[in-house]
């Protein structure tokens, strides 16, 4: 008996891995062991392996079968491998032969008829599968269409076991199936309204495109009913379409976030609104068993909306502290270490008050002073300092109704500017302002004349900023400047930074 | 047809000549402890081999070796420690435990395996 050998790969995290599959049949009682630190899913492979073997037409020797996946000190999660051991198990039985299949890679779950299940992270799998030099291979027929999505790769839907066999050179009859599909998780994107929609909110549609343009995070502060979550659900359709890089990491992530399957790259930036009763695991990624991302990272190259943002415990809010930092979260559990990327941008929408009626004139607020600033002292003095942009949303006045209401840009109109003002700051520094390095902003051929910059200096000497207030308020000032198309901020652009930054503090 | 206990005894019989056959001695046929039974010891040049002997008339309802599960295994090994303390055989060197499935309807035998050393 030879040792059947075959590769498939595991998806930790968005990270894919190649696997070798060994399967060895000796003489011994009838079992299959399964070794190389399989979780619960896994280990059931051996169940699910056996019967659609025997459903398939193939006889599963009654004798001793180890399959080892290697390397045999990483753990491995999920049912994509049974497709992989089948094969190595029939190589070693004899029903194949072993050439060239340690160059094919499978990936896919088996029914126990021997039927081919479609399994979530196609994508990253693939991607990992191509960048280790592997050009073959086998996918469930469900997965096809996001198989396709990582081009230089020989792919071969199937629909059967009996059908690998077939591919793989086995002399058996063709018995045709009805393949598993898989309803497409995203298959229309849920495109949000139109910016045009928000109505007598002028300057609340200027800060958003200037948060768009500049990648700031943003705070809305506002009566209910005034239209935070409105202009907040505007953001992703004014952002720039997504890189092709960032194209394959945003749908990378929807591949192993969903159970479903991802029929086509997302293009378009993704808007993650957790409702406020979230965890922080929920928000930043993990789980005991498959580690999942995020809203955080489900909200990569896009937006992650805070609504009601003090309703939030604390300690969730304060653990995106460190992942707005640095663009990606790091999540730590027994079994692995996985690194998401969480790149996105932050907005966060609160009432003033727990009535709600406070800010403006708050006329009819009922709350007690020291209410009011318990409630938003729930937002930590550290997150919020992330937090570039804060804006007062009114209610809009009825004379405005009545008047008939003039109407905001549009969202191509909005989008057009923001992706001119985006390309003048890459073209300038490599980066939108609002992450390019501290080192490049006030490097000599940057900094901005004392004479442009008097109105900081002097609320830095007050106090009134922090010092990183104050590299806040310059990167704000340089996006209103790329809007406006002016070569470098000047003092005007500075006022106008120092307003959004303190505006309603 | 034969019932299921006759069966067996066949199965017995048939694993003990194809171990004759193979040049081992047959010491014991249905060793009886209080803890249970063994099917077959026997001797393999220096070796001690206890047997366990499964029959089946088809592989309809799995192959008759699959039967032996580890906790079987486990109660062999009891057994074989049992043979040991009551035998006056000097100098047990070493000692294996096999397992022989045989598929058959009483008079034929359609397949007879026979693995080694299954429970060490």
């Amino acid at each position: 008996m030879t040792v059947g050998r075959t590769r498939a790969v595991s998806v930790v995290g968005v990270a894919g891995r190649v696997v070798d599959i060994e399967a060895d049949i000796s003489s011994g009682l009838p079992a299959l062991v399964l070794i190389g630190l399989p979780d619960a899913a896994l280990a059931e492979s051996k169940d699910r392996v056996r019967s659609a073997l025997a459903n398939s037409g193939f006889a599963v020797p009654p004798q001793r079968i180890t399959v080892n996946l290697s390397p045999a000190s990483i753990p491995k999660q999920g049912s994509g491998f049974d497709v992989g051991i089948a094969v190595a198990i029939l190589v070693g039985a004899g029903h194949l032969s072993a050439d060239a299949l340690t160059e094919w890679v499978h990936i896919g779950e088996l029914a126990l008829d021997g039927r081919i299940r479609p399994v979530p992270g196609i994508l990253p799998a693939l991607r990992a599968a191509r960048d280790a030099g592997f050009s073959r291979v086998v996918v469930p027929h469900g997965n096809r269409a996001e198989a396709q999505l990582v081009p230089g790769l020989d792919v071969r839907p199937v629909a059967s076991l009996r059908e690998v066999a077939i591919l793989h050179g086995a002399e058996c009859a063709e018995i045709p199936v009805e393949p598993f599909e898989l309803a497409s998780v995203h298959d229309e994107l849920d495109f949000p309204g139109d910016l045009s929609d928000v109505v007598g909110q002028p300057e609340v549609v200027e800060s958003l495109i200037v948060a768009a343009a500049g990648g700031h995070h943003m705070m809305l502060l506002g009566p209910p009913g005034a239209g935070k979550t409105m202009v907040a659900s505007r953001l992703p359709g004014i952002l720039p379409e997504l890189s092709t890089e960032d194209s394959l990491d945003v749908t990378s992530i929807l591949s192993v976030a969903n159970s479903g399957s991802v029929s086509r790259l997302v293009t378009r930036p993704p808007f993650e609104a957790p409702h406020h009763s979230a965890t922080g695991v929920a928000l930043v990624g993990g789980g005991s068993g498959i580690i999942r991302p995020g809203a955080i990272s489900r909200a990569h190259c896009g937006v992650l909306f805070l609504d009601e943002a003090p309703e939030f415990s604390a300690r969730v809010l304060d653990s995106l502290r460190q992942p707005l930092e640095s663009g990606r979260i790091v999540v730590h559990r027994a079994s692995s270490v996985v690194e998401f990327p969480a790149r996105c941008h932050v907005i966060l929408a609160a009432n003033p008050c727990p009535c709600g009626l406070g800010g403006g004139d708050g006329e009819s607020c009922t709350c007690t002073p020291i209410v009011k600033r318990r409630y938003l002292g729930r937002l930590s003095g550290p997150l919020m300092d992330r937090i570039d942009i804060h804006v007062a949303v009114r209610r809009v006045s009825a004379a405005l109704v009545r008047e008939g209401l003039p109407g905001s840009v549009t969202s191509h109109e909005a989008r057009e500017r923001v992706t001119s003002a985006r390309a003048r700051a890459i073209a300038r520094w490599g980066d939108i302002n609002a992450r390019v390095r501290g080192g490049v902003i006030s490097a000599a051929e940057h900094r901005l004349p004392r004479n442009v910059t008097a109105p900081l200096d002097r609320a830095l000497e007050r106090g009134a900023l922090s010092m990183r207030g104050f590299d806040r308020v310059i990167r704000i000032a340089w996006t209103l400047a790329d809007l406006d198309a002016s070569a470098s901020p000047t003092t005007e652009h500075l006022n106008r930074a120092l307003f959004l930054r303190k505006g309603m503090s | 047809m034969v019932n299921k206990d006759e069966l067996g005894r066949w199965g017995e019989a048939v694993a003990a000549n194809a171990l004759r056959n193979r040049g081992y001695t047959i010491l014991e046929q249905n060793w009886r402890c209080r803890s249970g039974e063994i099917d077959l010891i026997a001797v393999d040049g220096d070796c001690i081999v206890i047997v366990e002997v499964k029959t089946r008339r088809t592989t309809q309802f799995g192959h008759p070796l699959e039967s032996i599960t580890p906790r079987k295994c486990a109660r062999l090994r009891i057994l074989a420690g049992e043979w040991c303390k009551s035998t006056s055989r000097p100098g047990v060197a070493r000692l294996r435990i096999d397992a022989v499935g045989i598929v058959g309807d009483g008079t034929t035998v359609s397949s007879i395996e026979h693995r080694i050393a299954v429970a060490s």
